[in-house]
């Protein structure tokens, strides 16, 4: 009697994970059939993709290093959903944090290393914050639908970020691509070791990831936040400063997508450049919808989605496949996780039958 | 005569437990508008939903011109030339009075020829006794043509029966006496019958022939206007005697204390920003329960949703044992504030989290229910919910079931054992025992005594007159969001406060409680 019991509990715990799952798998059948129509072999191009994500110590490396600035960018998707909000502009907050990131060391100079990483990075979150929070606000206060307004200012961010960079901040040796000041190379956040060469920044995102996970599932704040997202009378009802919460979320959403925009600056590009737009915002938002807005499942689907965007040069190479290959394949997974996601009224259902057969059979175990 | 006549027979129905309607037989005259009356969920919406067939008869039968009749769905009501206004318009503000006359036909072929429909129209205009210009847009026409678009749509259609749902709840009085004019002309010029459900007696007394009381899903009775006089139909309405309380006996506290709730011209506005509370001033005092009488709509919602912190007052102040109170989550756990809002499942629960985390909405962020002053403590969340679960007999007994799964009962004792705390200073309740069954009615009524007893000030808003004789300390009334009214249950009349309900009579100045 006892393993069954077990087995209906694991049930019970999994279930949730079950769209994602079956989301996984409709995107491997759909993205071989798509091959197959091209003549491609479809097979082959599966085993590049796993080869080019973890297939190597570089493998892995390419993939940590993309996964880092995901995580963060889905954390600014996961943390407003928690008070249930879908905030889609992380993109912006990211772009902007970067700036800020990089425009720091012009305003202290002379300020030793970490302290000045400290201060970069501060701003990064700050302006970032600011951005997701105007969000926030204008939902609370002006009744704006903050997923659309998320996306419109996030285009207003990236316009921002070109007309500086391209203008008042511009590097004026950065002739044919536009960047700020490059940063002094002991400024730069290197390798985590010889050995590893992924940047401090997944470190930086897994904790990030930890603690939103602590902030969620375990804190006051994160249940109040929980009530809101459930039920916004309840939360009036029982006192909770709810726009208060909802701007608090997106502020601390905002922060992580500025923190990843710091990254990219300060770790992998230099200076900030166009380069820095390169859609982690959008990946941010796939990888906090498989991850189903759970920050630890974060951590893993963000190194999963990194993998794919590794192994686009890989396809490339080996197959003569464009580079969009890659892209296709995300929108595929996005398309299928949002269609799977219809499943949950039934997995609650689901759950609760598991649930009472665990109770029954530890019933008769105790009775028996 | 093209009106038609209709005749329930033994009409029942039944939800769940809840027999909504019970043998109701009635008939309606050819020719003739027959007013049906009756007190919020007296089974009015449940008999003409079983006629029309959207919420088919579950027993007894519907004769149809003499004839009986199965009526499954609307599509049957209609084809017997049965069609029915509803209390809110059901026009395409967007298009023309003529588009919205065309579209209701429902089978439309795959073009339209709009010459010949507006000849059929402009025909069909010059014989009704009212007129709208056909090429006007919806959108500019006023509540009371859209009324009469309404009812101008189901002539149209060829309707023989009409059904009126509250037909002047959205209109002026200006517009309700013209647009009831006429369908009391057209029923007497025998071009139709028509039944009208409604609240205001003044309208069954001018407009109606005939008219049928039903009280808790049941006949009362059914007369001709010319025989009865609102005191006896407010009788009926109301029902005649009172069950004697057979609950606690009241402790009784004294007088000379500051109120617990303290509301000061309160005004409040509704969804679409006009105000619901006109100036509303009340206090209820430690150990009192005041009940608030009233028809629904009456700002009633407006005024609950305020006091809770759900909708933001517009002027006034509410005072809590004698501080200004704004609602904020330290206020309400300082001065031991709590609620029983109407729906519980909308208004005081999250149907998504579980009973135990429901049961902790109160006070999560204390301990023992929170350690070091931010982390939650799951363990001891479950436990005391495990506790309450048994103390308020919730079903079933598991604290990590989604309470949006639990029966209605169960969720209002769940919400129950979480607001009715020991230290409850000041209770604000709504409809507490809606749609509940006989023993979660009981038990609600008593812990809502036993609260008062223990010093609590409760406020009570209820539609149920009865619930409010048995509970309240004092009654008041309101009509139109103002108290105009005010009384001991043991004083109270049932057909005196069915008028100042009704809004029939008003007393000479305002009363504050």
């Amino acid at each position: 009697m006892k393993p069954r019991n077990a087995v209906y509990r694991a049930g019970g715990l999994l279930l949730p994970g079950l769209p994602t799952l079956l989301a996984a798998l409709t995107t491997f059948v759909l993205f071989m059939l798509f091959l197959v129509v091209q003549g491609k072999p479809a097979w082959q191009a599966c085993q590049l993709v796993v080869q080019g994500a973890f297939g190597s110590a570089f493998a892995w490396e390419n993939t940590l290093q993309r996964a880092a600035p995901l995580m963060l960018a889905a954390l600014c998707v996961a943390l407003p959903a928690r008070a249930g909000l879908i905030i889609i502009g992380g993109e912006g907050a990211l772009v902007l944090g970067g700036l800020a990131a990089a425009v720091t060391p012009l305003w202290l100079p002379g300020l030793p290393v970490v302290p000045l990483l400290l201060c970069m990075a501060l701003s990064a979150m700050v302006v970032g914050g600011f951005w997701i929070g105007l969000n926030g606000w204008m939902r609370q206060k002006r009744g704006l639908n903050e997923t659309i307004g998320s996306l419109l200012l996030s285009y207003v961010a990236i316009a921002i970020f070109n007309q500086l960079v391209e203008g008042p901040l511009r590097d004026p040796a950065s002739l044919n691509k536009p960047s700020t000041i490059p940063l002094d190379d002991s400024v730069m956040i290197g390798p985590i070791s010889d050995a590893f060469q992924v940047h401090w920044g997944l470190v930086v995102g897994v904790i990030a990831c930890l603690l939103a996970q602590v902030l969620v599932r375990n804190s006051v704040t994160g249940f109040s936040l929980q009530v809101v997202g459930g039920n916004v009378r309840t939360a009036r009802m029982i006192g909770l400063p709810v726009d208060r919460l909802v701007i608090l979320t997106c502020v601390l959403g905002g922060a992580c997508a500025g923190l990843a925009g710091m990254f990219e600056v300060a770790a992998v590009q230099g200076s900030a450049n166009a380069a820095i737009i390169a859609g982690y915002g959008a990946s941010g938002i796939l990888v906090a919808f498989a991850a189903r807005q759970n920050p630890l499942a974060i951590i893993v689907c963000a190194i999963l989605l990194g993998g794919i965007e590794a192994s686009g040069s890989l396809l490339q190479r080996r197959l003569g496949l464009p580079n969009a290959t890659t892209l296709i394949l995300e929108g595929i997974l996005f398309t299928s996780l949002l269609a799977w996601e219809a499943l949950t009224p039934r997995i609650v259902a689901w759950r609760l039958r598991l649930n009472e057969r665990a109770e029954q059979t530890q019933g008769a175990l105790q009775h028996g | 005569m093209r009106a038609l006549s209709l005749e329930t027979i033994g009409a029942g129905k039944v939800f769940g437990n809840f027999r909504a309607l019970d043998n109701v037989s009635m008939r309606v005259r050819p020719g003739t508008v027959h007013a049906l009356l009756g007190e919020n969920g007296a089974g009015k919406s449940t008999l003409v939903k079983g006629i029309v067939g959207y919420g088919p008869l579950d027993e007894g039968s519907v004769l149809v011109g003499g004839k009986e009749q199965s009526i499954q769905s609307p599509r049957d009501s209609h084809s017997l030339g049965i069609g029915m206004v509803y209390q809110h318009f059901t026009v395409a503000p967007g298009l023309s009075v003529a588009e919205n006359l065309v579209l209701s036909r429902g089978e439309l072929p795959w073009a339209i020829d709009w010459k010949q429909e507006r000849a059929a129209l402009d025909a069909f205009m010059a014989r009704m006794p009212f007129k709208l210009d056909i090429e006007r847009a919806v959108s500019s026409l006023a509540a009371g043509e859209k009324q009469k678009l309404e009812i101008l749509k189901q002539l149209y259609l060829d309707r023989r029966f009409i059904i009126l749902d509250e037909p002047t709840s959205v209109l002026t009085p200006q517009e309700a006496e013209e647009v009831l004019g006429l369908m009391q002309q057209l029923a007497h010029a025998g071009e139709l019958s028509v039944l009208m459900i409604t609240h205001k007696f003044g309208e069954v007394m001018r407009f109606a022939d005939d008219v049928t009381v039903l009280r808790r899903g049941q006949l009362v009775g059914s007369k001709a206007v010319a025989d009865t006089d609102e005191a006896e139909l407010s009788a009926w309405m109301m029902g005649e005697s009172r069950e004697q309380s057979t609950a606690l006996e009241r402790v009784e506290h004294l007088a000379e204390r500051t109120p617990g709730l303290e509301v000061s011209n309160l005004k409040v506005a509704n969804d679409r920003g006009t105000l619901a509370v006109r100036g509303v001033s009340l206090s209820v005092l430690p150990g009192e329960i005041v009940g608030i009488a009233g028809i629904s709509g009456n700002g009633q919602r407006e005024l609950t949703e305020a006091l809770l912190g759900q909708r933001p007052a517009s002027a006034g102040e509410v005072r809590v044992n004698g501080r200004p109170y704004s609602a904020s989550r330290a206020e309400m756990q300082r001065e031991k504030v709590y609620s029983l809002p109407e729906e519980p499942l909308r208004n005081a629960c999250i149907a998504g989290l579980s009973v135990a985390e429901n049961l902790a909405l109160r006070d999560y962020d204390h301990a023992p229910l929170c350690r070091s002053g931010w982390l939650i403590n799951r363990k001891a969340i479950r436990e005391r919910a495990r506790e309450l679960i048994g103390r308020f007999q919730v079903r079933p007994n598991d604290p990590d079931r989604p309470i949006g799964t639990l029966s209605g009962g169960n969720v209002q004792r769940a919400v129950l054992a979480r607001e009715l705390t020991e230290d409850v200073a000041v209770l604000i309740v709504s409809n507490p025992v809606f749609g509940l069954d006989f023993a979660s009615v009981e038990l609600i009524h008593r812990r809502l005594l036993e609260a008062r007893n223990r010093g609590a000030a409760v406020l009570l808003l209820s539609e149920d007159l009865d619930e409010l004789l048995e509970l309240s300390d004092r009654i008041l009334v309101i009509h139109d969001g103002e108290i105009n009214h005010q009384t001991v249950p043991a004083e109270a009349e049932r057909q005196v406060l069915g008028r100042y309900m009704a809004g029939t009579e008003h007393s000479a100045q305002q009363v504050a409680g």
